[in-house]
């Protein structure tokens, strides 16, 4: 096992200007899960397949442990790109599906047994060793595959979207299926996703890349608490965080209704560049109903109230037709998401008052996008 | 709930409608199969028999399904060796109104074999590397066009009968990717996937006892990688040399021909004094009429022959005043009422004399002599005849002299 570090690495396709990877410094511990997360065309897929040799480092280097992998072959680096291939060979056994690599590779019958059984026993495979593929249940044929990357005792495993072409339901149930492998295990293991739920509920750490900058690295509850930018705020998080531009006067940041008194510290951090504006957010389940007229509290016009059993969401709009226009959150522009008691939820068309849970707004510089301190 | 289907295709066929797209396809029942054998496959794959067609059907996620779909569009554009995509089914649901997985249909590709069909009987001795060189060359194609597989394997490829040797073609794009042109990384990762595979799949037929003769499997496996290598450095390598070793060229071209290649052009570039000169081939694809032949009829034969046949479809296309009609139709009339018939015609006992395109072109030789004699046309009814009379009974049997090889061959053409 290993640390990864990925140092100045940076990947520029031919003839293109902008590197699809800029320069990323990351560090992933011995025994960690990272999970590499992004929307489409971010470079986390690049990423990965820098750390696993399939695309060349431009200028930066790769190292896995001590060991500067920059410029060797994929095959020599010891890592494992699990969920590559699923394909199970109906005429061998369990134990022979699990070990052939290390058949190949020519290691002694004896250990080749032993580590499959050491790997059928983490995965709970121990009494089907000697069966045939065909027995086994869809769960058990994924774990075999998973099994065939684990013998070979790699430094790390990467995992590219391995979850992309199962059913909502499996990929549900495989998602921890991997979680608890890992921990079990204890490999080092760097996995890419696009879906900010799968990063927030795998990963030890997450890292949040976009136009192959990295935009934070940090654990859930860091990326969830102090996201350090309005990228991250916005796309961690579900449903997403409510974001506004706010006029910054009287010590207060205000949108139509809303006055929102802000710290001195924070004040001290707007810039001119800022324009007297600051970007607030605040997430759906970071508010609670007020009566009218409660100070820094602000009204919604409720649209649709979206009914979950333990939650309830209301989807709405600032009572304030321009300041709506100024606000967006996971259900677009001009729409506001908070989240209220299910057992007693508004109707639609009501209009209801809402204050930010103290010490759960979050600041970001209007021309910067960055937070700002409070 | 109903159902409402979205089709993605290039071309539809509205009897697609009529397949039961309410049933997962593992309970698809026998009557909309077409009996061919399946490889081992991660998802759920069928072939159904549909407008004189036989197509594949394949239950994957829908953002995947998409994704291959338009990348083996893409290959064939390419003009890469695959199997051509028909389409994607997303929006299936049971009449209970769960959701199906959509499915992608590919159109299976004639008289293609796949490999396990090939091993699994009386493997001849050369078998297993013909079927990696073909492997090897599909690689390297896909490669050259800046295609990363992924998935290289014997059971994502299926293989047809090329004069003798095989021809490889992609099945599976799954996990593949287009690229403006591979790093060495993907390259070299690419083949150590099919390395393992291949030994994974051969590990496989041999614990089926499957493999007859003793392969060793990490030997073949390991074949891929250097055949690979071989190819790519004669196809790309830059050759440089002095001004007087210019014999050096033709030496070039003629390795590449020894690998099965036809060299359509040499660039060749000398330093600015001309003292040192450098060579690189620009290659052409081998066969060209005998895969013009193989599209049209399905005939799989050898270069010459299939020049002969083609030159005969021509002529049959003009004396029936079909110029104007699409090839496909006057290739398949030719097949049916010309070819086949001829083939047909030979005794069943004189048929393991030759093979059948080397029969129906002596046939045609006999015809230019028996009409240069009769100073007008022979009808093939006459000629057929008058052929195996004159010439054929007296051949002796060429099918043991041919070997072993081709009797394998035979048993499985009728097999699949």
């Amino acid at each position: 096992m290993a640390t990864v570090t990925y140092d100045h690495a940076s990947r520029i396709y031919p003839g293109t200007e902008r590197p699809a990877v800029d320069a990323l410094n990351l560090e992933v511990e011995d025994g960690e899960f990272l999970v590499l997360v992004g929307p489409s065309g971010c470079g986390k897929s690049t990423s990965l397949r820098m750390l696993a040799g399939l695309e060349d480092v431009n200028s930066g280097r790769i190292l896995i442990g001590d060991r500067d992998v920059t410029d060797v072959q994929p095959k020599d680096r010891d890592i494992a790109m699990v969920f590559q291939n699923y394909a199970l060979y109906p005429h061998m056994s369990v134990a022979d599906n699990m070990g052939f690599a290390l058949k190949i590779a020519g290691k002694p019958k004896a250990e080749i047994r032993q580590r499959v059984e050491e790997a059928a026993k983490i995965l709970d495979l121990s009494e089907y060793l000697d069966r045939k593929p065909k027995a086994l249940s869809g769960g058990q044929r994924q774990r075999v595959a998973m099994g065939r990357a684990i013998v070979r005792q790699p430094q790390v495993f990467l995992m590219d979207e391995p979850l992309s072409n199962l059913d909502a339901k499996l990929r549900v149930q495989t998602r921890t299926q991997i979680a608890s492998l890992q921990r079990r295990l204890g490999v080092t293991t760097v996995y890419v996703t696009h879906d900010q739920t799968e990063a927030l509920t795998m990963g030890d750490r997450i890292c949040v890349l976009k136009d192959g900058v990295l935009q934070q690295v940090g654990t859930p509850r860091d990326m969830y608490d102090t996201p350090q930018n309005v990228f991250v705020a916005g796309f961690i998080g579900s449903p997403a965080m409510n974001l506004g531009s706010f006029k910054v006067a009287d010590g207060k940041a205000n949108l139509g209704g809303a006055h929102i008194p802000l710290t001195r510290t924070t004040l001290d951090a707007i810039t001119d560049e800022d324009k007297g504006e600051i970007t607030l957010g605040f997430r759906p389940e970071a508010t609670h109903l007020v009566s009218e007229g409660t100070e820094a509290s602000f009204g919604i016009r409720v649209n649709l109230v979206e009914e979950l059993g333990s939650d309830a969401f209301v989807y709405g709009e600032m009572l304030d037709k321009e300041a709506s226009e100024h606000i967006s959150s996971g259900a677009g522009d001009a729409q506001v998401i908070v989240r209220v008691e299910p057992r007693n939820p508004p109707m639609k068309g009501d209009t209801v008052y809402i204050q930010i849970e103290d010490g759960q707004k979050h600041l970001f510089s209007s021309a910067t996008g960055q937070r700002l301190p409070e | 709930m109903p159902q409402s289907l979205q089709i993605t295709s290039a071309s539809p066929d509205p009897a697609i409608l009529d397949l039961p797209w309410h049933i997962a396809l593992e309970d698809w029942p026998a009557e909309n199969l077409a009996a061919l054998p399946r490889g081992i496959s991660r998802h759920v794959v069928r072939f159904v028999r549909l407008s004189g067609k036989v197509l594949a059907v394949k239950e994957i996620g829908e953002s995947v399904a998409y994704r291959e779909y338009q990348l083996l569009r893409d290959l064939q554009k390419l003009d890469v060796p695959a199997v051509e995509p028909v389409g994607v089914i997303a929006g299936r649901s049971t009449p209970e109104g769960e959701e199906l997985s959509p499915v992608l249909i590919t159109q299976h590709l004639k008289f293609s074999l796949p490999y396990r069909a090939l091993f699994s009987r009386y493997l001849a001795p050369d078998t297993a590397t013909r079927l990696i060189d073909a492997l090897a060359v599909l690689l390297v194609r896909l490669h050259l066009t800046g295609f990363y597989w992924g998935d290289v394997s014997l059971s994502n490829t299926l293989f047809r009968r090329d004069a003798g040797e095989f021809a490889a073609y992609l099945v599976d794009a799954e996990t593949g990717d287009l690229h403006d042109a591979l790093t060495d990384g993907q390259r070299e990762y690419d083949l150590e996937i099919a390395r393992v595979n291949i030994i994974g799949e051969l590990m496989d037929l041999e614990a089926g006892e499957l493999l007859v003769d003793d392969v060793d499997t990490v030997a073949v496996g390991e074949m891929i990688v250097t055949r690979y290598r071989e190819l790519w450095n004669e196809l790309l390598g830059v050759e440089e040399f002095g001004a007087d070793d210019r014999w050096r060229v033709a030496a070039r071209i003629q390795r590449l021909n020894q690998l099965g290649y036809d060299v359509g052009e040499v660039q060749m570039t000398t330093d600015i004094d001309g003292t040192t000169l450098s060579i690189q081939p620009k290659v052409v694809d081998p066969g060209h009429h005998h895969r013009r032949l193989m599209r049209l009829t399905g005939l799989d034969v050898e270069e010459n022959q299939a020049r002969r046949l083609l030159n005969d479809m021509d002529t049959y296309q003009a004396a029936t005043e079909q110029q104007n009609e699409d090839e496909e139709f006057v290739a398949h009339e030719w097949l049916a009422d010309v070819f086949e018939p001829t083939v047909r015609a030979i005794p069943r006992d004189m048929r393991g004399k030759l093979e059948p395109a080397e029969i129906y072109h002596e046939v045609l030789e006999h015809r230019w002599f028996m009409a240069q004699e009769a100073g007008h046309d022979i009808p093939m009814s006459e000629v057929v005849p008058h052929y195996i009379d004159t010439v054929l009974q007296h051949r002796p049997d060429e099918e043991a002299i041919l070997g072993l090889d081709t009797a394998t061959l035979r048993a499985l053409g009728e097999d699949v």
